[in-house]
């Protein structure tokens, strides 16, 4: 599904060839990472979900490995990202750091981060999920690859 | 949306007749100006949602509906098992029985006033509130499956509230068939130290003025007076049913091709009533049901436990305890003959109308309690269940005010210590973990909550009772 939304946020250090965005939903938040390969945007996207919830400078202080499965790239995506949403429930933290290594149908993932400081970081919303609205993992003209979808919070 | 693209039936009644795989209309219940300010993407939305196998009559949604994934926000669907009606994980939405409750607190404006400060500090110190705050409770698996099986009941047994309220509770606080056994550990984990926790986002707990009775017998039946003053909760089943709705949608993907269904939208993804990952789902989301059920009977207590504090002799009783977030069995009539209906609402609340059976005595006269949330500078309303809304929308009204806005737009809007301060000069008290929180809420982020509830009572859905008008607000 083809969707153009305009992006209205960017990570202020974007470079040309990795980086992020977040683009409107009427209640939701969208985003989108993009990079050289599929494991760079997926970290990108990661980076971007950190920034739903706060805008502080996270700490990588501990180190969380977690893994996932999926029958194609968009669905690994949304379980990626709900993985990452799982840790920051359950260990109350926020992750500031990321890497993937896709194989086939598996993805191994290292989160980097903190635990959640309520003055620190100021967390302004909870993702609940990844949602499959606006999924797209794609590799565009450029040979760069985009991965986003709509998170719920 | 452009209005041209529907045939409209009356002034609120706006329908999609029913093209390609559409197997009934979409009929969206709004006035002009809310269906113009839709986006496009709830015409397509209900649409798609009108080609899933076993609706029936056709594919409802609110005046505060939205821009959802899948369903629309505001939607609500009914399927019939034996004609191969589904059930789906979108159709209920993340936030499984999301919903809001308010209490009567037979105090006035200025009881409030003289502690406001004092009082809002408070909430908000006892009331764990947005992301990484945890609650006093840790529950232990037979704990966690207690409380997954009982809801409410479970609460008020463990000392957490209070035994008449169930009364004013859907379900009498206790969703029947509900199954711990399918909800994922991962799923409990999540929740393990959640309970009594608000969330973020668009949940709250108010202290709300009642500004305004428009319906006198009906306010009367309720127990609202002008001037008055109630506490309004509006959260649900916290990480416990983020978890359900995110497992069983992807399992529903797989389920929905299974069984040969086209989902013109993956978030679509369902599985028939009568599989065994549809019955299984059936089990989990009942579980949920009573999880948000619990959770909100706690915050309710804790409340209590603050207000006595304050006012030593002043009672916080119960009016009405609603989801909007759910799917359940009811009884239905279509074409003369009452049927047994799987009703998904998503963003939508049940409205009983005067005399429903499922009423507790004290509320048959006057119809159900529909509690719209609205922003926390608007205010919100509480609505009556219309004798019409049975045949116009299977006893459905809408849940809240509906966003006009994306967060983005309102955070390149308004800065959120702005939005506090501004408040507090109208004497509305805001207290948040987050400033950018409070700006992603903007009151003006939000549709004309007024014009969405009038649009409600135009159509039939419900009739309005009271306005309520924030004083407190402690947001996740």
């Amino acid at each position: 599904m083809a969707l153009f939304v305009p992006a209205v946020k960017t990570n202020a250090e974007a470079l040309i060839d990795r980086g992020w965005e977040q683009f409107p939903h009427d209640a939701d938040v969208g985003l989108r990472g993009w990079g050289p390969s599929i494991e760079v945007a997926f970290e990108e996207a990661a980076l971007a979900l950190t920034d739903v919830v706060s805008d502080a400078e996270i700490a990588v202080e501990a180190r969380i490995e977690v893994a996932c499965e999926a029958p194609d790239v968009e669905l690994l995506l949304v379980e990626w990202l709900n993985a990452i949403i799982y840790e920051m429930a359950v260990r109350s933290m926020l992750f500031g750091q990321f890497e993937v290594k896709i194989s086939g149908t598996q993805l191994q993932g290292v989160l980097w981060g903190e635990p959640i400081d309520q003055v620190k970081h100021a967390p302004a919303c909870e993702p609940k999920g990844a949602t499959y609205t606006a999924l797209r993992v794609a590799q565009g003209s450029d040979g760069l690859w985009s991965a986003g979808c709509v998170i719920d919070v | 949306m452009d209005p041209a693209r529907f045939t409209r039936i009356d002034e609120t009644t706006w329908q999609i007749e029913p093209t390609g795989a559409m197997r009934v209309p979409g009929v969206i219940y709004a006035d002009e100006d809310l269906i113009r300010a839709m986006d496009d993407k709830v015409y397509e939305q209900t649409a798609n949602v009108a080609t899933l196998p076993g609706i029936v009559k056709a594919a409802y949604v609110m005046p505060d509906a939205h821009w959802g994934y899948g369903f629309p926000i505001g939607g609500v669907a009914a399927f019939d098992a034996a004609e191969g009606g589904v059930i789906s994980a979108g159709g209920v939405g993340f936030d499984v029985s999301c919903g809001v409750r308010t209490m009567l607190t037979g105090l006035t404006i200025s009881d409030i006033k003289q502690v406001q400060t004092s009082l809002a500090d408070s909430l908000y110190r006892q009331i764990p509130a947005g992301l990484g705050s945890k609650g006093s409770i840790s529950l232990d698996p037979l704990e966690m499956d207690a409380m997954l099986r009982r809801g409410a009941r479970w609460a008020i047994e463990r000392g957490w509230g209070e035994a008449h309220d169930l009364n004013r509770i859907e379900e009498g606080g206790q969703m029947a068939g509900a199954q711990p056994d399918h909800v994922s550990e991962r799923a409990k984990e999540r929740q393990r130290r959640e309970m009594g926790t608000l969330g973020s986002g668009n949940h709250y707990l108010e202290i709300q003025a009642i500004a305004e009775i428009f319906d006198k017998e009906a306010a009367e039946g309720f127990g609202l007076k002008q001037n008055e003053v109630v506490v309004t909760i509006h959260c649900g089943s916290r990480g416990l049913g983020h978890q359900i709705g995110t497992e069983f949608l992807r399992e529903m993907v797989t389920a929905a091709a299974e069984a040969g269904i086209a989902l013109p939208d993956r978030e679509l993804a369902c599985a028939p009533i009568k599989s065994e990952v549809g019955q299984r789902y059936l089990g989990a989301m009942r579980a949920a049901i009573n999880c948000a059920l619990a959770n909100r009977e706690i915050i309710g207590h804790y409340a209590r436990k603050v207000f006595a504090h304050f006012f030593p002799n002043t009672d916080l009783t119960l009016l009405f305890d609603v989801s909007h977030n759910t799917c359940k069995v009811e009884k239905h009539k279509t074409n003369g003959a009452s049927r047994e209906l799987f009703v998904h609402r998503k963003g939508a609340t049940r409205a009983f109308g005067p005399g429903h059976p499922d009423l507790p005595e004290a509320l048959r006269k006057t119809g159900q309690p529909v509690l719209i949330g609205g922003s926390m500078g608007t205010g919100s309303y509480v609505l009556a269940g219309a004798a019409t809304s049975e045949k116009k929308a299977f006893a459905s009204a809408c849940h809240g005010a509906g966003r006009a806005m994306s967060r983005h737009a309102a955070l390149r809007k308004w800065s959120g210590r702005q939005i506090v301060d501004d408040l507090a000069d109208r004497g509305i008290l805001i207290r948040s973990p987050s400033a950018r929180g409070v700006a992603e809420e903007a009151p003006g982020a939000y549709k004309d909550v007024g014009a969405v509830v009038l649009a409600a009572e135009h159509a039939g859905l419900a009739r309005r009772v009271a306005r309520l008008t924030p004083l407190i607000c402690i947001k996740g």
